[in-house]
């Protein structure tokens, strides 16, 4: 009787041991593909979050590989898609959604988290991220890195122009008269110092959100297939853009480059400049100087478009990986570590919660700048992104760039993109 | 290193569109050769019949192998692909004919790209072999500290272009860039370089010669190190100037060098977009857009790899054609040794 009982024992105990032992020889196996778009170490900072990640979950392993940029991982991700291996799951812009759908390259988000529990996860990011990780009905991509555009002001070079340099220009008008006041030139009628930056090569679509967003103005529809460049509004931005050069002489003329503004502010050979919220470390470790961060200025409203990356789970996968997937990304996102990855980074905290963690709440004590960009999502729309989207944005791009140098008028400009927009869209209607 | 070697750029398989241009340029590049000492004759069979003739096959086939694979094979694939749709999604490839083709005469962006893809190589083609030869003359003579000079000249082509390019872009930044402080120091106006259509591809030829006129130094130096001295001791007992010199006797005697230079030069025009990656990507609105960059973006941002294989067809012809024609008319004219 005792000898069989402990047989039993013997028998139950080997039987639990082998059970997570053979969980353990076939742990799932994803690779996950990312980009780095900003400065410091976010190779490292993911691989810990891999690390962390496998340590509570052994049966899968995640195996994550930096692509390049943005541009370049798009690239891999769908080179490798059409080669027949593509990722498990990927970092990629959320405006590559309607390029990734119309490959059949990803999997509706929304299909894969069926639990009330997964549900409730979905519904407790920011809104305005989730505008571009939906379109007809369905949710392709789980925000994750995702940022807006908001206005550093250099605070001594205001008090030198005699303005307040708690404030920052709260309306279309203010700016046009601080970046006046703020605009020096020397005695050859050189200007030394601009009043206010608009970087305008690469992604000019972008920064113009920043001024059709606030003057009521949208660029497309949900569906992706409809876009509105030549609306009065959208028109009327433009002149205000470039009457910043043209008219009132306080920014530079021709295209101002993305790449160089920050250092632009650092050198105070401008004032007033506009750039990503994911530049707030960069800029935090480089001015010299006390610095501001405001909201955009307003015309009829408030308004910016949101930026940056979203989460993809991919087709060609089994079930099971896409599980395992899902379960990584929910964990990614999860408060503490969303809190983690924008402290770490300087991109916006997705969800609500993640900025009542302590870690968070500390970083804000310290950073108090930090929360503009969450403030400002109140009034941030999605950022442009259309079927046969880069298509699209070129051709919006080559508009905005024309009239900035002064070879179209703004209202030529904006007729020429929207006949090319329609051109190219007319498939998808 | 001499001018008889194999471009080294043909050995670089970087992607369809540059291995479909380096088939325009590994040909041409073949009977450059001549250059170096005389070829041996063709090789006399050891063995007539077929045994021989399969050796002589076998020991090609490595060369051949390698050579269709990355050269052949993706030009002729390309070409076959600009006849289709490109395939998307659920919609298969579907046969379109000259579609593609059709498309492009009215795109206004690949006339702007092809115009300013010749005045690019206009621009930067004369002035860097100009500079090249300029350069080798000067530290083939006996002057103190050649070799740093040398090294000097020959720096830029060894810096990676997308390093060069980030390099260059703090240059034309207005206002603190290096080019600003120079120009301000001499009391001219602010100019955004970059961000001006008119000078923006100016600018971007610049980097493109800085970058290759040392490269194309090298192989001047290496011919001018095979021209035999007693040639000039002969001018001068004759009284020749050295521009005489020059003219009638180097400058002919370096004529396949600058043969095959110019052939480099020309497909460089038209490989060479890193910069524009980096410092412009192609804007303002297309003032910068280079043919080869265009394709990039038609193939890899638009996914449209159809037209992108149909604009890689015309800039191959382009290619060809000028190939051609360059061996044509110049190949009469050079003397080789």
């Amino acid at each position: 009787m005792i000898r069989r009982t402990l047989l039993q024992a013997i028998a139950a105990g080997a039987l639990a041991a082998a059970l997570p032992a053979a969980h353990a020889q076939k742990p799932v196996e994803l690779s996950f593909y990312y980009p780095v778009a900003v400065g410091g170490p976010v190779t490292k900072t993911i691989d810990q979050m891999a690390a962390d990640f496998e340590k509570e979950n052994p049966d899968i392993r995640i195996k994550p590989v930096y692509a390049g940029t943005y541009q370049e991982s798009i690239v891999k991700v769908l080179t490798a898609f059409k080669s027949g291996q593509p990722p498990h799951l990927a970092v990629l812009l959320s405006t590559d959604m309607f390029t990734l759908i119309d490959e059949g390259a990803i999997v509706p988000i929304d299909g894969l988290a069926s639990s009330a529990e997964d549900k409730q996860w979905l519904g407790g990011f920011f809104d305005s991220f989730m505008m571009n990780s939906r379109t007809g009905g369905k949710t392709w991509g789980v925000p994750f890195q995702r940022s807006t555009i908001v206005l550093y002001w250099n605070k001594e070079l205001f008090k030198e122009a005699g303005l307040d340099p708690d404030k920052g220009p709260a309306t279309w008008d203010e700016m046009v008269e601080f970046a006046k006041k703020l605009t020096k030139t020397d005695a050859s009628g050189k200007v030394t110092q601009w009043g206010v930056k608009i970087p305008s090569s690469g992604f000019p679509y972008w920064l113009f959100q920043g001024l059709t967003t606030p003057n009521g103005a949208l660029l497309m529809n949900e569906a992706g297939n409809e876009t509105w460049f030549d609306k009065p509004e959208v028109v009327e931005a433009l002149q205000y853009w470039v009457d910043l050069s043209a008219k009132h002489k306080v920014m530079p003329g021709g295209v101002i480059e993305w790449g160089t503004t920050p250092k632009d502010f650092f050198e105070r050979t401008a004032a007033m400049v506009w750039t990503t919220t994911g530049n707030l470390t960069n800029i935090r470790t480089n001015a010299g100087f006390p610095f501001g961060v405001a909201m955009l200025p307003a015309k009829k409203q408030r308004g910016s478009p949101t930026g940056g990356g979203n989460f993809y789970v991919f087709e060609k996968s089994s079930d099971e990986e896409k599980q395992a997937a899902l379960k990584f990304i929910k964990w990614a996102t999860a408060p503490e570590r969303a809190a983690q990855w924008s402290i770490a980074t300087g991109y916006v905290a997705v969800t609500p919660a993640a900025w009542d963690t302590p870690a968070m709440k500390k970083y804000v004590e310290e950073v108090p700048q930090a929360t503009v960009a969450r403030d400002q999502l109140e009034f941030s729309v999605a950022e442009l992104s259309t079927h046969e989207n880069q298509r699209v944005t070129k051709a919006l791009n080559d508009g905005l760039q024309a009239a900035l140098t002064g070879s179209k008028a703004p209202e030529a400009a904006m007729k020429d993109a929207q006949r090319e927009a329609d051109r190219i869209l007319r498939n998808y209607r | 290193m001499t001018d008889s070697g194999v471009p080294a750029h043909a050995q670089q398989p970087d992607g369809r569109a540059a291995a479909g241009l380096a088939s325009g340029g590994t040909h041409p590049g073949a009977p450059l050769s001549g250059a170096a000492p005389p070829a041996a004759p063709a090789a006399q069979p050891v063995r007539a019949g077929a045994s021989g003739q399969v050796i002589g096959w076998l020991l090609l086939l490595p060369a051949m192998v390698l050579l269709v694979m990355f050269t052949h094979w993706p030009a002729l694939a390309t070409a076959w692909h600009s006849l289709f749709s490109t395939p998307k999604g659920a919609r298969p490839a579907r046969f379109v004919g000259l579609e593609n083709y059709q498309l492009m005469l009215e795109d206004d962006v690949f006339w702007q790209a092809l115009w300013n893809n010749l005045w690019f190589a206009l621009g930067t083609i004369p002035t860097s072999i100009a500079i090249a030869l300029a350069m080798a003359l000067w530290v083939n003579g006996r002057l103190a500290g050649r070799g740093f000079l040398r090294m000097a000249y020959f720096t830029p082509t060894v810096l990676p272009m997308i390093a060069v390019a980030n390099i260059w872009l703090f240059f034309y930044t207005p206002q603190y860039g290096l080019l600003e402080q120079i120009t301000g120091a001499l009391g001219f106006p602010s100019h955004n370089w970059l961000g001006d259509r008119g000078t923006v591809l100016g600018a971007t030829m610049v980097v493109a010669i800085w970058k290759e006129a040392g490269f194309f130094m090298i192989f001047y130096l290496a011919a001018l190190q095979q021209i035999s001295p007693t040639l000039a001791e002969a001018a001068a007992l004759e009284g020749a100037s050295r521009w005489q010199y020059f003219r009638r006797v180097l400058f002919p005697l370096l004529m396949p060098t600058t043969l095959f230079v110019l052939i480099n030069a020309l497909i460089n025009s038209v490989r060479m977009v890193d910069h524009i990656f980096v410092m412009t990507r192609g804007g303002p609105d297309n003032a910068s857009a280079l043919l080869l960059y265009y394709i990039y973006q038609v193939g890899f941002s638009f996914w449209d790899s159809a037209y992108a294989a149909a604009l890689t067809v015309v800039v191959l012809a382009i290619l060809g054609v000028t190939a051609f024609v360059k061996f044509r008319v110049l190949d009469r004219r050079t003397h080789y040794q």
